[in-house]
């Protein structure tokens, strides 16, 4: 990079004063609680907005600059990459399945975030967090953009990415991702920001965008490896962001602390929740494997959370409960969740599979207290029925739990040959639960989750089908009714990935690649 | 004892950027992964503008560490010359 690095006039700290505060002013003819109506309302108590200090010290000018300079980067090698056909030169078209889960789960939980960040920032009375939280609500639509940008060159090949905005409101598995932001944009400004610049952006997106986005380039996806380093580079500021929030609100007033370690313990559970999609597709999903979920987990979390929660005790902040239940899952998420896909293959929007024995057996080496024993013989199973021509398709609906919307897969804390289920009886209804967190979450807050929009739910009650569909005519097949209303082509887009067309295509392709034909 | 780290983009914009971070803090371990380094290290970090322009051969502004940072961990505190990283326990 030839950049210049010119000379300033105002130091450091100056340049931030005069860009923040400085322009700022006090109103005089209304009021502050006309014009900053949410601020009060959580019971949140700040007495000195002016405490604000953004670590990096980021004025609106440097962020054009070197956001602008990211841009030119990011554009030059997807450009290149798509010229250059490189698609092909990912290490199996498996891979391409996680880019699929990415697009539809992943994406529109971006725009979200732009949206949420405009929003609470307009809700706050100090300069300082009103432009961290302008520049974060910029990061954020960007990396919806260059991300729809990347992949929709994969789109020109591949099955299953044609439709994500439609199905990211729609399709099952969807609903997770999308219930998680939803519920984080519905809460007042302070608990978005504690829920996401904090819980999702400190202590979890680095199991997201680190560990996995080198896994993409470790599979040769450069596309995927530039827009998750991109993004990432940005969420460094956004971490930081999320500390300094907690810091502050903190140090402003005692009373503050249980209302903010109680949002800590539950969005710290609801973003762990939603990685279930990403501790699968580490350990799953990529052909070439880097770290697994279980070391990625004990990188970033353990050792890397464990530090910042022994920084934050000095205000009282202590690790959040579900850690523990954590420790005991990490054996077993991504097993569990693979399962679960495999089974539910009819109705996914990406293929699954059984992994090759050489990725069975670097399972065996990264899970020895769980893979071989407990998961090992169910895949086994599985391949050998789906030779006999059984590949096996659940056609029953999950049971979803009511916080997480998760299918009940995962096993009691301790024992993984047995479900988990939780329930509470609410005004004459009984709502189900995955894990004592969830269900505590919901008894705090029953009138919020009894309005979640369950997939399952809203199949059987039938507002999932194309509009003009009769449930009881003849022959109604309500699984395909369903693929219908997802827009997901059923043998093109679903199914295992053995005999699909983004194998044959991929094997074509690259075949045409490299021989005279 | 916690950990303080650094992660970055391998490439040629952050080669002497990394030699510099790598010789400012003895302390440090460097952990090479597919496209990046995490840069380890006990308790603080710091980052110094004049050791990466004494290997860059021009002046450098510190920002310019965001158009290849990845990601980071602990407490900030940057000035035109620094950017520490530390834990207070």
């Amino acid at each position: 990079m030839d950049m210049q690095a010119t000379k300033k006039k105002l130091g450091l700290k100056e340049r931030y004063q005069v860009m923040t505060r400085g322009l700022d002013w006090t109103p005089s003819y209304q009021k502050m609680e006309d014009i900053y109506p949410y601020v009060a309302y959580e019971g949140i108590k700040i007495h000195d907005w002016d405490k604000w200090e953004d670590p990096f010290r980021l004025t609106m000018d440097a962020y054009w600059k070197y956001q602008a300079e990211k841009e030119r980067k990011l554009y030059a090698i997807i450009d290149a990459y798509a010229q250059n056909n490189g698609h092909l030169s990912v290490t199996d078209a498996r891979y391409i399945n996680t880019v699929k889960l990415f697009l539809t789960g992943v994406s529109p939980l971006e725009y979200m975030a732009h949206r949420g960040f405009a929003h609470a920032g307009r809700q706050f009375p100090g300069a300082g967090p009103r432009v961290a939280c302008l520049m974060q609500s910029l990061d954020e639509i960007r990396h919806a953009q260059t991300q729809i940008h990347a992949l929709s060159n994969y789109n020109k090949h591949y099955n299953g990415l044609h439709e994500f905005r439609h199905m990211h409101d729609r399709v099952w598995y969807l609903s997770v991702p999308k219930s998680f932001f939803d519920d984080a944009v519905t809460a007042g400004p302070f608990e978005f920001m504690v829920a996401i610049g904090f819980s999702f952006e400190y202590v979890l997106t680095n199991l997201l965008f680190v560990p996995f986005v080198s896994g993409a380039a470790y599979n040769g996806d450069m596309s995927t490896m530039t827009f998750g380093f991109s993004a990432q580079s940005d969420e460094a500021r956004h971490m930081t962001l999320g500390l300094e929030v907690i810091k502050f609100i903190l140090e402003q007033d005692p009373a503050n602390l249980p209302i903010v370690q109680r949002w800590i313990d539950k969005w710290t559970w609801r973003g762990y929740r939603v990685l279930t999609l990403v501790a699968m597709m580490m350990d799953y999903m990529l052909p070439k494997r880097t770290m697994s979920w279980k070391e990625a987990w004990e990188v970033y979390f353990e050792e890397n959370g464990g530090a910042l929660f022994k920084d934050l005790a000095r205000y009282g902040i202590t690790m959040p409960k579900c850690a523990e239940t954590i420790a005991l899952e990490k054996d077993h998420l991504s097993h569990q969740a693979w399962g679960t896909f495999y089974n539910y293959g009819a109705a996914a929007a990406f293929h699954t599979w059984v992994p090759e024995k050489d990725e069975m057996d670097w399972l065996a080496a990264k899970y020895p207290e769980s893979f071989d024993k407990y998961y090992r013989p169910r895949l086994e199973y599985w391949r050998e029925q789906a030779a006999k021509g059984n590949r096996f398709y659940n056609k029953t609906l999950p049971m979803l739990c009511q916080t997480c919307q998760i299918p009940m897969l995962f096993t009691e804390p301790g024992d993984p040959t047995k479900i988990c289920y939780r329930e509470v009886d609410y005004k004459d209804n009984k709502y189900h639960f995955c894990s004592d967190h969830c269900k505590e979450i919901f008894e705090h807050e029953p009138e919020k989750y009894i309005q979640s929009w369950l997939p399952v739910h809203q199949i059987y009650q039938g507002n999932c089908f194309p509009e003009g569909t009769d449930p009881t005519g003849e022959g109604f097949d309500p699984l395909a009714a369903v693929l219908q209303y997802y827009h997901l082509e059923f043998g093109r887009d679903n199914l295992d990935f053995e005999g699909s067309e983004d194998q044959k295509n991929f094997d074509t392709w690259r075949g045409m690649a490299t021989k005279n034909v | 004892m916690s950990t303080v780290f650094i992660a970055l983009q391998t490439n040629e914009d952050t080669r002497p950027i990394i030699d510099a971070i790598l010789a400012d803090n003895p302390h440090a371990r460097l952990n090479e992964q597919p496209a990046m380094v995490k840069i380890d290290a006990e308790r603080t970090l710091t980052v110094r503008r004049s050791s990466i322009e004494s290997l860059l051969g021009r002046d450098f502004d510190l920002q310019e560490l965001h158009i290849n940072l990845i990601s980071l961990s602990g407490n900030i505190d940057e000035t035109d010359d620094e950017l520490t990283l530390s834990w207070n326990a």
